[in-house]
């Protein structure tokens, strides 16, 4: 199989490393060749962040360039038009409509951009957009936006409910496991 | 742990192999990206690890436990290595007893360092065989053959990493411990390198070079990926994984697992059998002026960049080849620079010394951050330590009118590191310098370790704990004052003090990091939008709580943690509590 491409992105402390570690969990289960890249440090302070996950045969390359993404999972609908330009010819963004004012807009030097979710449709790219912040509080916490994402994500992908699940099991403190399912199922029945 | 691969981070299947190869002994001084390899080696109860001050320390103490007889190691990242340079170049002198790794992680594309410096010449400079690991399977399997490498050969050993080897996870198999034990022999002409022994071992650094090139020639590290005989790829490190990712098996690629000492034959052979020769690698042309010194003809640097990280796209485009591109919005998009977090402790303090116009000298650290708009408050950093002794510098060059305006910052664990020697150099040499350690009570920027002025170990356990007061009047710094950067009236009429003195002073600012699991917070403040004017007042601070929304202001509740800082600064009272 070619190898496929992932990109998880959003704002420093949001909880994407979670995300690409259930992923990557997931995706070895499944018999593939993964690699998952992430950023430490510095860029975690609140700054744009992202990770790649890439699943094949066999794969080389760590990280994912302009163009190939064939999934760009997000949190945040600015970091979803930042990094737009990485997305594949009919690759699917999945993302948080949430917005977070950078710093640059916190003290006026720019403005957040509006309509964003409408500008990427008519850039011709497949968006699906969603109130996971939302959807996550209903479940139990503002954090499990990430683990709504995945429920969401999860509809793109043919692979059975129990891999999700069983990923979902080793990598979340089983104390927050029936919270994140619950999130899981939300992000997957949103429509 | 059974034989089924399992997904691994570069720098955890380090930590892995350390565990794999019997290390008893490791001492590292945190630094991204290397960080985790310690951090992850610490989970093994059977090996003995710590923080050490600085990475110099770190080093040092790893050759003891070598001398001892067991298997030792220390990590750091490249400029962590040039502290500990010293150590390093002449323990290629006396060799190892147990076998000695040193890790060090390299940082193109400057991801989370102050510069982008190649430790490959540190490997050269030193006369040490270096590794270079392209993904975790190899970071696990090289550090074990590492020590092998090291106790053969008699050698101090480098592994080579890079942000993308140590951070990215991929599939790894594991194995059992095997602990080798050496017994301490004294050895006097081989371990005390003063003039007359060290003139001895200079010629067996050479001969043991010429072994080790032998070596390179042969081994299954350097390896040749046999493809078409139009292209030849010499290569290493992730850069193996662009090529391969683009050209696939359509060039011939020599791969080398070990880039010093870099083998000649094994070159030669692979250039004979194809048409066009190329190097890849990032930062400096290393393997290329090598192979040019060979007397043969190839292309690298003419092509790629010298500077910043490769990418696949990147490659692909120097050759020729096209690339496809995805989407575009019209908008232009803000940039999300990183920031301080919200309720962080040094917010309080850099707004202080804003608003009484200092000059800050900055240092290593999250409060480099102090350096963004809209704080744009430190003018200098450079490397750990460093505000101090240029602080001291700066003044005795300024003058009283310097003296006045001027202050040093740095954290606690900085201050440890290498702060308390640019701090003699003032008590010893008398500026009337102010010092502010930002003492947040832990290592922030790496992502929380302990450090000797916490009073807890790597394990979380509790450890020996330097009063920062009684050691910086140990030094003679008779002035030495605490204030809580929430408090920004102390904050202010404490630094007015200080910098107005006429004598050396230290300032702690004093306040556990914001994120730490055991600070309680006040829970998030709101605000009261019939008594709010929007004046922004409250947004100098540069909180990424705080936004305005239709005029006034709202605070991210998500984020705010309720420290107060804003509610000190807003003339309305528009800004408190539940």
């Amino acid at each position: 199989m070619e190898t496929k491409s992932i990109m998880i992105v959003g704002v420093g402390g949001q909880g994407s490393l979670l995300a690409s570690k259930i992923l990557g969990h997931l995706l070895l289960s499944q018999g593939y060749d993964v690699k998952v890249s992430e950023v430490h440090g510095m860029s975690q302070r609140g700054g744009s962040v992202v990770t790649y996950v890439r699943y094949g045969d066999k794969v080389y390359s760590p990280v994912i360039d302009e163009g190939q993404a064939d999934y760009i999972v997000s949190f945040e609908m600015l970091e979803a038009a930042r990094w737009l330009p990485y997305l594949k010819k009919d690759g699917q963004i999945v993302t948080n409509i949430q917005q977070i004012d950078p710093m640059p807009v916190i003290i006026g030097a720019k403005e957040y951009p509006k309509d964003l979710a409408d500008k990427i449709k008519n850039a011709g790219a497949k968006i699906d957009a969603i109130d996971c912040l939302s959807l996550a509080k209903q479940a139990g916490s503002a954090k499990a936006v990430n683990i709504v994402l995945l429920g969401r994500l999860s509809h793109y992908f043919d692979l059975p409910e129990e891999a999700w699940m069983a990923s979902l099991e080793a990598n979340v403190p089983a104390k927050f496991l029936e919270m994140n399912k619950k999130a899981f199922e939300l992000g997957k029945q949103s429509v | 742990m059974g034989n089924e691969k399992q997904l691994m981070l570069g720098n955890k299947a380090i930590a892995r192999g350390l565990y794999e190869a019997g290390v008893c002994f490791i001492s590292s001084y945190p630094g991204t990206p290397s960080t985790e390899v310690t951090e992850e080696a610490a989970k093994y109860d059977e090996i003995y690890c710590e923080w050490a001050p600085n990475e110099k320390v770190a080093m040092e103490a790893a050759f003891g436990a070598s001398l001892a007889g067991r298997r030792s190691f220390c990590a750091q990242k490249h400029v962590g290595l040039n502290v500990a340079a010293d150590p390093l170049y002449t323990m290629s002198y006396t060799g190892v007893n147990a076998g000695m790794v040193v890790l060090v992680a390299d940082d193109p594309g400057m991801h989370s360092s102050q510069n982008e410096q190649d430790s490959r010449y540190h490997a050269i400079a030193s006369k040490v065989p270096m590794l270079e690991p392209s993904d975790s399977e190899e970071a696990l399997d090289y550090t074990k053959l590492a020590f092998d490498i090291s106790e053969k050969y008699d050698t101090p050993v480098l592994i080579k990493m890079c942000t993308r080897v140590a951070h990215s996870q991929s599939a790894v198999s594991v194995s059992d411990r095997v602990v080798p034990v050496k017994a301490y022999e004294k050895d006097i002409a081989k371990y005390v390198m003063m003039p007359g022994n060290a003139k001895k071992r200079h010629p067996f650094v050479e001969e043991r070079t010429a072994k080790l090139r032998e070596y390179a020639e042969t081994a299954p590290i350097n390896k040749v990926f046999e493809g078409g005989k139009e292209i030849g790829i010499i290569t290493s490190s992730t850069s193996f994984q662009y090529v391969k990712e683009v050209f696939g098996d359509s060039v011939s690629v020599l791969k080398l697992g070990m880039v010093n000492p870099l083998p000649v034959k094994l070159i030669k052979d692979f250039a004979a059998k194809v048409d066009k020769l190329y190097v890849v690698e990032e930062l400096d042309p290393i393997i290329e002026n090598h192979v040019k010194s060979l007397g043969i003809e190839v292309q690298g640097k003419d092509l790629l960049p010298i500077c910043d990280e490769f990418s696949q796209n990147l490659i692909a485009k120097a050759f020729g080849k096209e690339v496809s591109t995805g989407y575009k919005v019209e908008d232009e998009i803000p940039g999300r620079p990183p920031v301080m977090c919200a309720g962080c402790p040094h917010r309080g303090l850099f707004f202080t010394l804003k608003q009484n116009k200092c000059t800050v000298l900055g240092d290593i650290g999250c409060y480099t951050l102090g350096a963004v708009p809209p704080l744009s408050t430190i003018e200098m950093t450079l490397c750990m330590g460093a505000s101090i002794s240029a602080l001291h510098g700066f003044n005795k060059v300024g003058g009283a009118e310097a003296e006045k305006k001027t202050v040093a910052v740095i954290g606690d664990s900085t201050f440890m590191h290498s702060g308390m020697t640019g701090l003699a150099n003032i008590a010893y040499n008398q500026t009337n310098s102010t010092v502010i350690i930002l003492d947040n009570s832990i290592t922030g920027m790496t992502g929380h370790q302990q450090n000797p002025t916490t009073g807890y170990n790597i394990k979380g356990d509790p450890a020996g704990k330097i009063d920062l007061e009684a050691l910086v009047k140990a030094m003679g710094i008779e002035r030495v004052r605490v204030v809580d950067p929430y408090n920004l009236e102390e904050c202010d009429r404490v630094i007015k003090e200080e910098l107005a003195v006429e004598a050396p002073s230290v300032i702690i600012s004093r306040r556990p990091c914001a994120l730490l699991k055991y600070v309680k917070h006040n829970g998030p403040l709101k605000c009261d939008r019939e008594k709010c004017v929007g004046c922004k007042s409250c947004m100098r601070i540069g909180c990424p709580a705080i936004s305005m929304k239709d005029g006034k202001v709202e605070i991210d509740e998500t984020l705010c943690v309720g420290c107060g800082v804003c509610t000190q600064l807003c003339k309305f009272g528009a800004l408190c509590g539940e």
